[in-house]
């Protein structure tokens, strides 16, 4: 299905999103129901149950929320830059600022030969952009420009914030089969007790909350990365909303998809924040469901599309393929 | 009973009108605040000429006629400030014209291009006309948000009894769409 206009793109990511996001709320309720009923034999307990996991997993993800930009920062050895050190990067930024009408963000640099780029920070009032040194030394003005409006982008559309969202939903989904399971399996003692409460249903629910609780991580993990690459799709649709020119961004993603330098500050931890998958290994993931990002060659093929150029052909796919 | 369910549908009513308003009067502020921030860039351009001629005067004793056109642009964009949206549009983009011409005529001084502090001040002129670009788009975008919110349905019902008119869009002048002549001659 072609989208032509980045409008059309950027109201197709942001549906699908939000139904990635209820699938995972409505696996949440489902495993709090089961686990809650197939316990107490009641609704108020599984109510109870499903309320409490949430309450949890939120308390959690609080600091997370306040610090959770000057952690990344910290741990990214960035460092930050200003007007004289830095001018045509703060230019570009300031550029883009004004397209999206967000304050200006803090910008960092890493100095690492690898090129790559996040953003980060609750909101944009609140905002920080990091690049790479060696992001600055390959992309020219108009791939930076495309790059930075990726990253502007994830701020404008609170793309931060939403995935902290859904990593408190996938938490809580996590802690509660956890507890569960543990519960069931070595709280043996209380399960006689249980066979009065609540009659077959229960314990025909207890029987599907054990499978909900096995299966449930995982299956929310995935939800999870399925969020993350539409969002990534997202703040390419509003990168060219910004600057008006996909070329810039298309070039950009295929020079630092080739670019073979590993960004030795990332770990798995951050990468799902990079403007490309920093982790090279050498199995081809993209593409698969496990992956933070979408495939370079799909997202340079989404770009093409809004210019109606041909997608990419089997010649210049090749050094493409399996890289995100 | 009836004036209690009374009651609450004027509550009801007068909660979605408030909201409806609230929207419209902060798409308006937008839109008026984008309109101001294009006059900042506007502003900041004017003030960098002047450093740029002076900068790269020296080198350029062939080319007083370049300089002069565009010191005499700057000259009429600042007077064109105060004529109205039109007459500063022509202005401005008259004066684009003129820096377009100056930077492909310091192409032909190598000296000239090398000059950190002309590099500098290049760039300083290219992230402002880029800027200029991006608030003149950033202005269409609310204006676009702006009239949506009040054509569309059920706002478009209130929208004219509480005094708020459609805007227009930026709209370059058709003078924009010429190529720009650019002199390269040594005369």
């Amino acid at each position: 299905m072609m989208k032509t206009t980045f409008y059309a793109q950027e109201a197709v990511n942001r549906r699908e999103s939000v139904i990635l996001v209820i699938a995972v709320l409505a696996l949440l309720g489902a495993l709090g129901f089961t686990i809650g009923y197939g316990t107490s034999g009641s609704t108020a307990g599984a109510v109870a149950v499903t309320l409490g996991a949430l309450g949890l997993g939120a308390l959690l993800s609080v600091g997370s929320y306040f610090g959770g930009d000057k952690l990344v920062l910290a741990s990214s050895d960035a460092k930050e830059v200003d007007a004289e050190s830095e001018p045509q990067l703060m230019n570009v930024v300031q550029e883009m600022a004004l397209a999206a009408g967000v304050p200006m963000p803090k910008v960092y640099v890493i100095d690492d030969t690898a090129p790559n780029a996040f953003a980060t920070g609750r909101d944009p009032q609140h905002a920080s952009v990091a690049v790479t040194s060696g992001l600055l030394q390959k992309l020219d003005r108009e791939e930076l420009q495309g790059v930075l409006g990726h990253e502007l982008s994830h701020v404008r559309n609170f793309d931060i914030r939403f995935s902290l969202l859904v990593a408190v939903l996938v938490g809580s989904i996590a802690l509660l089969a956890d507890f569960f399971l543990r519960f069931t399996f070595w709280g043996g003692g209380r399960r006689s007790s249980r066979d009065d409460r609540g009659g077959g249903l229960a314990a025909i629910l207890f029987i599907v909350a054990i499978v909900l609780a096995i299966l449930a991580p995982i299956v929310a993990r995935l939800v999870q990365l399925a969020v993350s690459r539409q969002r990534e799709y997202l703040a390419d649709a509003s990168s060219v909303e910004l600057t008006r020119n996909p070329q810039g961004l298309e070039r950009a993603l295929a020079k630092i998809a080739e670019d073979q330098e590993v960004l030795e500050v990332a770990n798995r931890a951050t990468a799902h924040l990079y403007f490309t998958n920093p982790i090279k290994k050498f199995e081809a993931r993209a593409g698969s469901m496990f992956s933070t990002h979408p495939p370079i060659i799909d997202r340079i093929n989404r770009l093409r599309q809004l210019t109606g150029e041909q997608p990419l052909a089997e010649a210049e796919a090749q050094p493409l393929s399996g890289l995100d | 009973m009836e004036l209690i369910v009374v009651l609450v549908v004027i509550v009801v009513v007068a909660v979605i009108l408030i909201g409806i308003y609230n929207g419209l009067i902060g798409r308006r502020n937008r839109v008026d605040e984008a309109l101001s921030q294009i006059q900042v860039q506007l502003k900041r351009r004017h003030d960098l000429i002047p450093n740029l001629v002076e900068a790269v005067r020296g080198y350029m004793q062939f080319e007083q006629k370049v300089l002069t056109d565009v010191t005499n642009a700057r000259a009429a964009a600042v007077a064109a400030g105060s004529q109205g949206v039109p007459a500063q549009a022509q202005a401005e983009n008259a004066l684009t014209g003129t820096l377009r011409s100056l930077f492909a005529v310091v192409e032909n001084y190598p000296d000239l291009k090398a000059n950190q502090n002309v590099l500098a001040l290049q760039e300083q002129l290219t992230t402002t006309e880029n800027q200029i670009s991006f608030s003149r788009q950033h202005y269409n975008a609310t204006v676009l948000d702006y009239n949506n919110g009040i054509q569309t349905f059920p706002n478009n019902v209130f929208a004219g009894m509480f005094g708020f008119a459609k805007r227009d869009f930026f709209e370059a002048e058709p003078e924009a769409a010429d190529v720009p002549q650019v002199n390269l001659s040594l005369s």
